[in-house]
């Protein structure tokens, strides 16, 4: 049932955004077309971002490190049913939108979109944003220098978001 | 921040790297990655392009501008400190709809918008009001209803039922959204 309903979540919002379009009379291709276009600046802009972090990332994935340095941490994670391999996109999602897309990308390309790692990170970066990036930008844009307490409700609402995540994967698709 | 983790990642790497005699794998990592973030870029460009694309017919034909007017008696309640019909209300809900798209990037414009409109109603001009606190946190548990780019890129990745994490998406979301709202309303009552 669940699995009907969301296999037509993505059918219907563009049935819907294209059809509310022609009702009122927008030129919806001309429209698309404009918004597409947008999309080869985003692209300019990422590429950089992208290929430092996977430089970054599979260099220190390759190296085996996690294994040594978070050998600790391992027992800790697989008793709550976290994988490893999720660790560097829980720190970095807050931090870096691109980068956490970028690892996305990664898991997906090594485990698979369907295995349980990769469930957990679209989950991840489902329900979280970049705390940093957004406290950055819109507090940078518009002169704020005193941030009071915005960083730590943000960060709570990064580690409120990756835990209930944790949870709520190995409910749904549990090991 | 992100350029001491980025260093300390890519230095404990190559020392490790170094250390356990895994020079080879190490060369073929430092050229391969070149390729697959090549085939990554290829993979969410198009992506991208018809999320925009479908996104700005929303935000054209005033679907989005709609959907914000439905918000906007839930938002006044969060953000108690706006006067009523005050135009950051507007620009907060059109943000909070695009955020619930998945399409973050739409909604970075409205969310400047907004901050800048919050300023005007904000005393102390160096400091965040509370307002401003809440509609970053608002932004930062992240709203997203519909997540357009991951279920893009599990297709694209081959997963054969790419909108599966759906609802796991939206159950986690409004937890941290109601979680970094109430960790925002003791913050903001302690000091």
């Amino acid at each position: 049932m669940i699995e009907r309903i969301s296999s037509l979540i993505i059918p219907l919002l563009v049935l819907i955004v294209v059809g509310y379009g022609i009702f009122k009379k927008i030129n919806v291709y001309d429209v698309f077309v404009d918004g597409a276009t947008e999309s080869f600046d985003m692209v300019l802009t990422m590429f950089p971002c992208l290929l430092g972090m996977i430089f970054g990332i599979n260099i220190f994935l390759k190296s085996d490190v996690l294994n040594y340095v978070f050998t600790f941490l391992k027992p800790l994670f697989s008793r709550l049913n976290v994988p490893i391999e999720i660790f560097p996109m829980m720190i970095l999602r807050p931090i870096s939108g691109s980068s956490s897309l970028a690892i996305l990308n990664n898991l997906f390309a090594h485990y698979g979109p369907d295995s349980f790692i990769g469930r957990l990170a679209s989950v991840i970066q489902g329900s979280t944003d970049t705390t940093f990036y957004i406290l950055t930008l819109y507090f940078g844009s518009i002169g704020i220098k005193k941030i009071r307490y915005s960083l730590w409700a943000g960060l709570a609402a990064d580690v409120i978001g990756i835990v209930s995540a944790v949870v709520i994967v190995n409910l749904f698709f549990g090991a | 921040m992100v350029n001491k983790i980025w260093g300390f990642f890519i230095i404990i790497g190559v020392v490790v790297c170094l250390l356990t005699g895994k020079v080879d794998v190490l060369n073929n990592e430092i050229l391969e990655c070149t390729k697959s973030s090549l085939d990554m870029i290829v993979k969410i460009f198009p992506v991208m392009a018809l999320w925009l694309g479908i996104m700005n017919i929303a935000t054209e034909s005033g679907l989005l501008h709609k959907l914000s007017n439905l918000l906007s008696p839930l938002l006044q309640k969060l953000f108690p400190e706006i006067p009523k019909g005050h135009e950051s209300l507007s620009l907060i809900a059109s943000n909070i709809s695009a955020n619930m798209f998945g399409l973050g990037n739409a909604a970075t414009p409205f969310g400047l918008k907004a901050m800048k409109s919050l300023q005007s109603l904000n005393d102390k001009k160096d400091t965040a009001s509370r307002s401003m606190i809440t509609f970053l946190v608002l932004n930062t548990s992240g709203v997203t209803i519909i997540p357009t780019t991951i279920i893009s890129l599990r297709l694209m990745y081959g997963s054969t039922k790419p909108t599966e994490v759906v609802f796991a998406c939206i159950l986690a979301t409004v937890i941290s959204t109601i979680g970094g709202l109430i960790v925002d309303r003791i913050l903001a009552r302690r000091r």
